[in-house]
């Protein structure tokens, strides 16, 4: 059955955990900095959908908001544990082979750059079961099917419950697509962030 | 394992197959491209020419030219907008400029020119600043699709409103729809401005110097090269600068994570604007 102490006793370590949002999501964010681990042993990438100028403040809020060092994920950088990275605005964020990142001006996808899906489908090829992906409150479908690929390629995953979520549809579209591992609240969430590569 | 990612790795392996072909077949290199969006790229290219898998989509662009020049239309990403990020305009005005004027005669390369939109920025420029009656611009791309529109110089009419927020942001110094005729669906730029561009086929990935020039306008295309092709861009563009030459990157590119960072000089970072080492 699952349950959230499920996780923690896995036996692959988590490298690397994705949360995506849009409408809402920056709150329920700022709840799940409060409950990060004093030792963050993976790395972490925020991607949200913003309106207008506000995604380009985005690391100031977050860097307030944890002592762990926040930075936009850049071009051909690579992927460090214990930070945290957010995708940049206007373009679409992937995560190479290699775990480094790479940045493409593709279309936008469900209206989207940066797409959520093509950043978990990206992270899903590279990271396998070693990855963590949560999907929050939000306005769009994108999401759904990056959520998809982390499942596929035996990576877990995570939704916002849809009756807590200020804005149902990101979640919901999630939950039609692709049955995730769990649906939890925003506090529910927190304990399991704590709980990441913890040994019990 | 799981039975997808299996799967996942005999599409890439699928992929990595294509690549070589094409470049077996075409000299067309996508093998240093960074592999991510590629795998997209090339997915939707499949689906466009309704192939069921990626090695039927090999099979066919191999044997049919036409077929490759329509996969190509995916491979490339021809995204472009006149004075895109107009701070770095701003920033060509303020610091090359003055520096550019010193020339007697100027050779720029833009270098990934897409269908243009960069080209007629920087022609425009040039002409506000009394440059470009002295300048030879090449414009480069390994697209022919591409190289055929930026020759015509039309753009659709609806991005005119934002292209001319954008020029207003730069630096223009007077009045956009100036610079183009409306006609149908289309802005027809003034093909004065490409009098003295040459359009050229150059590869990055293969192709070598042609010319020593004093600025190099690269924006948006290093980010899809891994980082060895990006260090082979970066020394094919110190070894075509001339003395203290400038180079133009993407507004979210830098030199970073590179291993030849130290063979360029900020000029003004957040712009991306740089200058060749001395």
């Amino acid at each position: 059955m699952n349950s959230v102490n499920s996780l923690s006793k896995r036996q692959s370590n988590v490298d690397l955990v994705i949360i995506g949002g849009s409408a809402g999501a920056l709150d329920v964010l700022l709840k799940l900095f409060a409950a990060l681990p004093e030792t963050l042993n993976f790395a972490l990438i925020i991607i949200m959908h913003l309106p207008g100028d506000r995604e380009s403040r985005l690391v100031e809020v977050l860097q307030l908001h944890t002592v762990h060092p926040v930075a936009e994920a850049e071009d051909k950088a690579s992927v460090l544990s214990e930070h945290i990275y957010v995708a940049g605005s206007g373009y679409h964020l992937s995560v190479e082979s290699d775990y480094t990142f790479s940045l493409s001006c593709e279309p936008p996808l469900h209206f989207s750059r940066p797409s959520i899906d093509i950043l978990m489908g990206s992270a899903a090829s590279a990271y396998g079961e070693k990855l963590i992906g949560i999907l929050l409150t939000g306005a769009n479908v994108d999401g759904a099917e990056g959520m998809k690929m982390i499942k596929e390629a035996g990576g877990k995953t995570i939704v916002q419950n849809p009756q807590e979520a200020q804005v149902r549809i990101m979640p919901e579209e999630a939950i039609k697509q692709m049955q995730p591992d769990l649906i939890l609240t925003t506090a529910q969430i927190c304990n399991l962030i704590t709980e990441i590569n913890h040994k019990i | 394992m799981t039975r997808s990612s299996a799967l996942n790795e005999s599409l890439d392996a699928e992929i990595r197959l294509l690549i070589e072909a094409i470049y077996s077949r075409y000299s067309y290199d996508f093998r240093d491209y960074t592999f991510a969006s590629q795998k997209r790229r090339v997915m939707q290219g499949m689906l466009s020419l309704k192939c069921a898998n990626v090695t039927q989509l090999m099979n066919k662009v191999i044997s049919e030219p036409e077929s490759f020049m329509q996969l190509l239309q995916y491979l490339t990403i021809p995204v472009s907008e006149m004075f895109r990020d107009p701070s770095y305009y701003a920033a060509l005005r303020e610091h090359a400029v003055p520096i550019l004027r010193t020339y007697p005669s100027l050779k720029i390369w833009v270098a990934g020119c897409s269908t243009g939109e960069e080209i007629y920025s920087l022609a425009i420029l040039l002409e506000e600043e009394g440059l470009l009656d002295r300048s030879i611009i090449y414009a480069t791309d390994i697209n022919p699709v591409s190289l055929e529109k930026a020759k015509k110089g039309i753009f659709p009419i609806n991005r005119m409103p934002n292209y001319t927020e954008n020029y207003q942001k730069s630096g223009g110094t007077k009045s956009f729809s100036d610079y183009y005729t409306a006609a149908y669906d289309g802005a027809i730029f003034d093909q004065a401005l490409s009098r003295n561009v040459t359009f050229a086929d150059h590869s990055l990935a293969t192709d070598h110097i042609f010319s020593e020039v004093h600025l190099i306008s690269c924006r948006n295309v290093m980010i899809y090269f891994n980082a060895a092709l990006q260090a082979r861009v970066l020394d094919l563009f110190y070894d075509s600068l001339c003395y203290k030459g400038f180079l133009g990157l993407g507004s979210k590119e830098s030199l970073d994570y590179s291993t030849h960072a130290e063979k360029f000089l900020p000029v003004v970072k957040k712009d991306r604007l740089f200058r060749k080492s001395a």
